[in-house]
């Protein structure tokens, strides 16, 4: 198996990031810290549970590290380190 | 939690399950749920499954699943879970792989094998609103048993209401087939598909390397970034 | 959470006798493939190890260096912290006590280093005498690049992401600082017959 295979969108994540925050965070924008392009979270890369041990959602334009999600020991632990910033739109239900 | 009300065989290895969820509060079409196992000592497993019912369908939820031989959890959900019996599932779930039929622009569609099932959501949502923004589909399966929700497309093109379907076969035809008999490429792409200067919204949905090959072949024939919307499906399918 | 879903059984898992298997463990007969980022592909003509970090003569061996050390083919268990453990895996490696032999350091810990940014830290007694080795083959055959090709380190007796795959180095500290996964919510030492998951553990 490639990492062609293991490589998931941001989408896959949602669920977990709803554990975390109230809303879907699916269409929240970020902007990589590394590289600067911004795009939204459901278009990034993700390596999921059950193929790693916590999710760690790419920059799909650099690869570098954006968010790292590990769920456990009872407590959801989130970095948000390899962002610049991260843009949530307002509530529209659904 | 959702009940099974109805199992319905689609190909040989693909089972649509139809849910009872009281309490479901709507979903959009491409939306996923997460569906829940847990075994008698306490072990769990969890996948993600698409939607593949349209919203007009709720509170039915229906969840189309691809056997993956060597699976953990399809082959149960295929082979075991029967009328009556309850399934554990989180949703619905995903804001950015989703489409309404307010979204603007033609609708490029592009499945490989059970990726269509977020993309059957999308065309169920659009015949029940009785919509008629230009949509085309592009499928991909290894064989004409294979394809899943069959007649219902070719029902749902011959309405004539602007949906075309068109199909590539690549592993094995019928005899007579006059259709594509490759795996989706660039060409293929510009053939089907809609020129960039019309602004389609193009979903693509599959297994991964399919997906990153169409996303990158629309991409590069000059479709903006933002207007090409995937959902891999990983090793493990749908 | 007493929902129990009818007649479902899971991937083929066995219990094994207690002095075998950590506590919540199941043991699977296939090697799962785990990844956090995309899989490096180094060819070995650029490939190095290193000991680098508080020591008076860093060390660097290629490729065809590296596998001109001796080795040896040890049968270990490993237990990987997503619960699943793989019992009598067969591996082929350089000992790290080769790698280190000779070293003058008043290093404590080390942190392991890969190809793709990965890292991992440890106790620099638990990769000496005897108990990690650089492997370069499992099974028999030459290590995949999905399972840390061409080679990772191989820490047995830690939870299984301490033993790094694409590695590259160990960086010798005075202190213990956190790694990838460490960082991230996972514990500082991980020792799967405490169930140590978790830095809140």
């Amino acid at each position: 198996m490639d990492d062609a295979q293991l490589r998931l969108d941001g989408n896959a994540v949602a669920g977990k990031l709803r554990e975390v925050f109230v809303d879907d965070m699916t269409s929240a924008r970020c902007a990589c810290g590394s590289c600067g392009a911004v795009a939204e979270i459901g278009s990034q890369h993700v390596y999921m549970y059950p193929l790693s041990p916590g999710a760690v959602l790419r920059c799909n334009t650099c690869q570098q590290v954006l968010m790292v999600l590990v769920h456990g020991g009872g407590r959801h632990r989130l970095s948000l380190q390899g962002l610049t910033w991260l843009e949530i739109p307002e509530s529209v239900g659904a | 939690m959702g009940r099974v009300t109805r199992r319905v065989t689609e190909t040989p290895r693909v089972l649509t399950l139809v849910l009872a969820v009281p309490d479901w509060p709507g979903h959009r079409a491409g939306q996923h749920v997460d569906v829940r196992l847990t075994a008698d000592d306490g072990y769990q497993a969890q996948r993600s499954y698409s939607i593949a019912s349209a919203p007009e369908d709720s509170p039915r939820v229906a969840l189309t699943i691809e056997r993956i031989d060597d699976g953990e959890v399809s082959p149960y959900l295929v082979d075991v879970l029967a009328e009556g019996d309850q399934l554990e599932l989180r949703g619905p779930i995903g804001g950015y792989f989703v489409w309404d039929v307010d979204a603007s622009g033609p609708l490029l569609l592009v499945a490989g094998g059970s990726g269509i099932c977020p993309l059957m959501a999308m065309i169920r949502h659009r015949a029940a609103r009785q919509s008629r923004v230009p949509t085309r589909l592009l499928y991909s399966s290894h064989s004409l048993e294979d394809v899943i929700y069959k007649h219902e497309l070719d029902r749902l093109a011959g309405r004539g209401d602007g949906l075309e379907v068109i199909h590539t076969l690549t592993r094995s035809r019928p005899q007579g087939w006059s259709g594509y008999s490759r795996r989706i490429d660039r060409e293929m792409l510009a053939e089907v598909g809609f020129a960039p200067e019309q602004r389609p919204l193009c979903m693509v949905c599959g297994p991964t390397p399919l997906v990153e090959a169409v996303a990158n072949a629309l991409v590069e024939s000059g479709h903006p970034a933002d207007r090409v919307k995937t959902e891999r499906f990983g090793p493990t399918g749908g | 959470m007493s929902f129990v879903s009818r007649a479902f059984r899971g991937r083929p898992r066995e219990r094994a006798p207690a002095d075998r298997l950590p506590p919540g463990q199941y043991v699977v007969g296939d090697f799962p493939v785990l990844s956090a980022g995309p899989t490096p592909r180094t060819p070995l003509t650029a490939w190095t190890f290193s000991i680098t970090g508080e020591v008076d003569e860093p060390r660097r061996w290629t490729w065809d260096e590296f596998r001109k050390l001796p080795s040896e083919t040890i049968t270990r268990d490993i237990h990987c912290v997503t619960k699943w453990s793989k019992l009598d895996s067969v591996w082929e490696g350089v000992s790290v006590d080769t790698l280190l032999e000779g070293i003058e350091t008043s290093a404590e810990y080390v942190m392991a280093f890969s190809d793709g940014g990965y890292t991992t830290n440890l106790p620099l007694a638990d990769v000496t005498g005897g108990k990690a080795w650089v492997a370069f083959a499992f099974g028999g055959a030459p290590l995949e690049p999905e399972h840390g090709g061409p080679a990772r380190l191989l820490v047995p007796h830690l939870y299984f992401w301490k033993s790094a795959k694409w590695v590259r180095g160990l960086r010798l500290m005075s202190e213990d600082e956190p790694g990838f996964w460490e960082t991230y919510g996972y514990h500082m030492y991980g020792d799967p017959w405490q169930e140590q998951r978790y830095s809140c553990d």
